[in-house]
């Protein structure tokens, strides 16, 4: 990597007004994607700006109506969360197929959502949990529901001087899956990822991979195949995408009925 | 401008003045001269370079220097005791779970901290003499579970 300033604030103040300092920054979260895309050089960075010494942007938390998970909860954190897994398995089962043990010690919820990939595997199953992303910036903090969170390929609805500080959700349980199709048992990425929900008799269902940012679509299979706008890549074709949306939404919708 | 990094080791406290920018794979093998830790694809994905960070099993190539502060280090060169292999290690000699040797120390090190081993690649053959070999050493009391 090129040589960068580094900073470590303590608070999240203090990292807003870093942030917002000239020049370009970065902020590091778990660092499973910043440092591959700084070694490869399609970032410029002038300075750096670790998170992970702010601890109240760690861990899950019940309060009230909602459950707050700190935009530097690790993937592993998320996996064997106890609060996650007694309400919403489709959230935990996509933390546990995600990536490696290795890279799910390190990588954050907050780095996986923030980095807007199509494919990001959190996204389905907290876009049918209708979970509002925290921001912070020198204006203060505001809520985004996180079906106008993503603005395309890694791109979001964050304004450049704002952190996302975590992910509130409602604390109803849902039944349902997630379901991501690889072409590899492990360390893969998603052709097509589906995640679908029962949120108190709602059936709710939304698609990873299969357009420019994760998308919730109604809850049939015909309508999410028809919906979706997948394209050719190294992974599949755009055709195949759309008949693995067809065939997955299906299965996804059939396991959360029964 | 360089910064201190007071981290522990394989059990000895070491202090260095490394520059940010570089990995904790980067200060391990350069200025310790840890060369069991292996840089293989350098983005996360082959494991080669896996040491355990406070007991817990990361990629040392995507973790950045000034992330290891405070924190307890072991690499494979520490795994050994008194001169006597670690139990992992002695069943990934009796199984013969070894070619060429160059994802072993990951290998093994992924194999003491995690449930199950989904990020570590060998290139030389397949992976059931190491699934074998992990195994062996659960049975023996060597568990997976460090």
């Amino acid at each position: 990597m090129r040589p960068f300033e580094y900073e470590e604030p303590r608070s999240i103040e203090e990292a807003v007004s870093l942030l917002g300092a000239p020049g370009k920054n970065r902020l590091l979260a778990g660092g499973t994607d910043l440092l591959v895309r700084l070694k490869r050089r399609e970032w410029p960075v002038d300075r750096v700006i670790n998170l992970k010494r702010i601890e109240t942007l760690r861990g899950i938390e019940e309060r009230g109506d909602w459950v707050t998970v700190g935009a530097l909860t690790t993937i592993e954190e998320l996996e064997r969360s106890e609060v996650v897994a007694k309400r919403w398995p489709l959230l935990r089962e996509a933390a546990m197929e995600m990536a490696s043990p290795q890279v799910r010690a390190m990588a954050t919820a907050g780095g996986n959502l923030c980095n807007a990939s199509p494919a990001a595997d959190l996204a389905p199953p907290l876009l049918c949990l209708d979970a509002q992303m925290i921001a912070v910036g020198p204006r203060g903090e505001r809520t985004i529901a996180i079906r106008s969170f993503f603005a395309g390929p890694g791109r979001t609805a964050l304004a450049p001087d704002e952190i996302l500080t975590g992910i509130r959700i409602p604390s109803a349980p849902a039944r349902g899956c997630f379901i991501k199709f690889c072409t590899r048992r492990a360390m893969d990425l998603a052709v097509v990822s589906v995640a679908c929900a029962v949120v108190s008799k709602e059936t709710r269902l939304a698609l990873g991979a299969v357009a420019p940012t994760p998308i919730r679509v109604a809850a049939s299979a015909e309508e999410a195949a028809m919906r979706c706008a997948p394209i050719d890549d190294v992974r599949a074709t755009a055709e195949y995408r759309r008949e693995l949306v067809r065939v997955l939404a299906g299965r996804a919708l059939a396991k959360a009925a029964s | 401008m360089k910064r201190r990094l007071n981290m522990t080791v394989n059990g000895h406290a070491v202090a260095l003045e490394v520059a940010p920018h570089r990995t904790l794979l980067e200060v391990l093998r350069e200025d310790l001269g840890l060369t069991g830790v292996r840089e293989g694809c350098s983005t996360g994905d082959c494991g080669a370079c896996t040491v355990l960070l406070n007991g817990k099993a990361v990629v040392s190539c995507l973790t950045l220097a000034p992330d290891a502060e405070g924190a307890s280090v072991t690499t494979i060169e520490g795994l050994a005791k008194d001169g006597k292999l670690d139990a992992m290690q002695e069943a990934f000699i009796a199984k013969g779970a070894i070619q060429c040797g160059f994802c072993t120390p990951g290998m093994i090190l992924a194999a003491k901290s995690a449930d199950v081993l989904e990020g570590n690649l060998c290139r030389c053959t397949g992976y059931a003499k190491i699934q074998e070999a992990i195994r062996h050493a659960g049975s023996r009391g060597g568990s997976p579970h460090a």
